[in-house]
């Protein structure tokens, strides 16, 4: 059945080999392992960490039996609907819509400004929102300039202040999405809307939006996987406290692992998150193969 | 498809503005500068708590400005070890990962093939998966193959979380130059590799070059994955060193906290700006992809 042309077909291909293994072996293998020891005892010391035994779904009835785990879920569908989907996505649109509008000089300054704090390391981001967000940080001073009751912020109300750092962030992705979209727009075809007379939220809502919708689409995808693997900025914010109030699913996965030693239950987590991540991006997947029309 | 390539292709990127524009609107502007102001006060408190031998969590003007906090965490196990760490891992990650892209990225690029399309999506899949979900897993498999706080390991490691997206890019890079000027090397008697590195590969300098950097941001940046996979403080990079000393001194030396953040910054927003000015022209380049 193998003939010369497909030897020579499948030597063409031999350069991609280095990269199907890495593949392969570092993203593939792990995906798989986690599945498996989901179903094991598998423990960080001792004797369950070098013979973990078979449990088979014990791990995933108790996490449907802990309290901790819906809550958890619960967290991440508002961390990514509230930072991402609302939070970045508008403000991102917001911030594209406005630098068409200003100075050009305003708009670089602040554009920079935006793509600054996404360029930075997460670590260094995550402590200077962590500075920004505590008791005598810069929200406070500014609430209580501003003759406003100031709040212990990671503490009174960790996931507002999580979610808020999600944004400062990340909408810089947004934004840079945005602009490149807004840039495609023909600006024929907004002239010609305003000579039929639309206003302008009119031409926005009806012309524009639906001429950028494939980039909007994509981005709500993108940034919503980023914001569900966002670990760093809760971590070293509030560390998933205080009691679990702002424990996003990727901060429960590593509690129960290191934390608590308890490798299996851990990847019982992190598979779910793992197919929470895989349905998101095989729709994404989807989106972008279906023709343009 | 287009777009697709082209988001992928424009994440580090600042999109050039066009020319042409409506009347500037002093509103806009009045917006515009307030939404920045709340984007530049957590930065603010960095820039301000480096200089300031007595900095704490609030926003003040130091009482008496200086470099004390820079020359405190200027110390060779201090910062130094961990800068040169980073170079390691970055590098490393960054070297694997467009090498790697390249070879993937030639015959999906040149040779028409069922295997091509399926390939690229399973591959974009990839780029999906949340990392932060496998590190558990991963931290799993390390132990059973003995691959724990091991450089190499964490690099190869760390290269293929970054690979979907160097394929992408390099093969959109690739796409852009012309498979006549190859055609006339195998005519030559060119083999397809000696194509590649001699002709191919230069002509993509500097797509390879937004790709390097890319990674090597990415990488320099990521915290978590050296966090659980490299134990031992003598290999850990600035991103993990800067947690323990956190959490060590953090409560007392936040001026010295700001000046380690900002030495070890500095050098992604250094690159970035490189790709963001020079690479407008490369850019371009990947925006112009067919699917």
């Amino acid at each position: 059945m193998r003939s010369p042309a497909t030897a020579r077909q499948l030597l063409r291909y031999l350069p991609v080999l280095p990269a199907v293994l890495l593949l392969l072996v570092f993203l593939a293998g792990p995906v798989l392992w986690a599945f498996h020891a989901s179903l094991t005892d598998a423990g960080l010391t001792g004797r369950s960490a070098r013979n973990p035994s078979w449990v088979g779904l014990e791990n995933y009835q108790r996490l449907l039996a802990d309290p901790v785990f819906p809550l958890s879920v619960l967290l991440t569908v508002v961390f990514v609907a509230g930072s991402a989907v609302l939070g970045q996505n508008l403000l991102g649109l917001t911030l594209a819509v406005l630098m068409r509008r200003a100075r050009p000089l305003v708009s670089a300054v602040v554009g920079t400004t935006v793509v600054a704090a996404w360029v930075l390391p997460e670590i260094v981001a995550a402590f200077a929102a962590y500075a920004y967000f505590s008791g005598d940080g810069t929200l406070n001073q500014l609430l209580g300039g501003l003759g406003l009751v100031r709040q212990d912020w990671l503490y009174a109300f960790p996931m507002v202040a999580v979610m808020l750092a999600n944004m400062w962030r990340g909408t810089a992705f947004s934004m840079l999405v945005y602009r490149a979209a807004l840039n495609e727009v023909p600006a024929e075809v907004t002239e010609a809307a305003q000579m039929d007379g639309a206003r302008g939220w009119q031409r926005f809502a009806f012309i524009t939006l639906p001429m950028i919708r494939g980039s909007i689409t994509t981005n709500l995808m993108l940034i919503t996987l980023q914001t569900l693997a966002v670990f760093t900025l809760v971590w070293v914010m509030t560390a998933g406290g205080p009691a679990n109030a702002s424990t996003t699913l990727p901060v429960l996965a590593y509690q129960e692992a290191f934390k608590f030693g308890d490798i299996g239950y851990g990847t019982a987590v992190a598979s779910v998150l793992i197919l929470i991540g895989a349905a998101f991006g095989l729709g994404y997947v989807r989106l972008l193969r279906e023709p343009r029309p | 498809m287009t777009a697709t390539a082209r988001t992928l292709g424009s994440l580090p990127l600042r999109p050039a503005a066009p020319g042409r524009r409506r009347a500037s609107s002093t509103p806009a502007d009045l917006a515009l500068l307030l939404i920045g102001a709340c984007f530049l006060l957590p930065l603010l408190w960095l820039i301000l708590a480096s200089l300031d031998a007595e900095a704490g969590h609030e926003l003040k003007l130091p009482d008496r400005a200086g470099l004390d906090n820079f020359a405190a965490v200027l110390t060779p196990e201090l910062l130094l070890r961990p800068l040169w760490n980073s170079v390691l891992l970055s590098g490393g990650t960054a070297t694997v990962t467009v090498v790697a892209a390249v070879l993937a990225a030639y015959p999906l690029s040149r040779y028409r093939s069922r295997f091509n399309r399926p390939f690229m999506y399973t591959v974009l899949f990839g780029t999906c998966l949340p990392i932060t979900a496998i590190m558990v897993p991963v931290y799993g498999l390390f132990v059973q193959l003995e691959l724990l706080d091991s450089m190499a390991a964490t690099i190869f490691f760390m290269a293929t979380t970054t690979l979907p997206m160097a394929i992408w890019m390099t093969r959109n890079f690739m796409e852009g130059v012309p498979v006549s000027l190859e055609e006339a090397a195998w005519v030559d008697g060119a083999s397809r590799m000696t194509a590649l590195r001699t002709i191919v590969l230069p002509l993509m300098k500097q797509g390879l070059g937004v790709v390097f950097i890319f990674v090597f941001i990415q990488a320099w940046g990521n915290f978590f994955v050296p966090f659980v996979l490299l134990l031992s403080e003598a290999r850990q990079p600035a991103a993990v060193s800067i947690f323990s000393f956190f959490g060590q001194h953090g409560a007392v030396a936040y001026g010295q906290l700001a000046a380690f953040s900002i030495l070890y910054s500095l050098p992604v927003l250094v690159l970035y700006v490189i790709v963001a000015r020079g690479g407008s022209g490369s850019f371009a380049l990947s925006g112009a992809v067919r699917g």
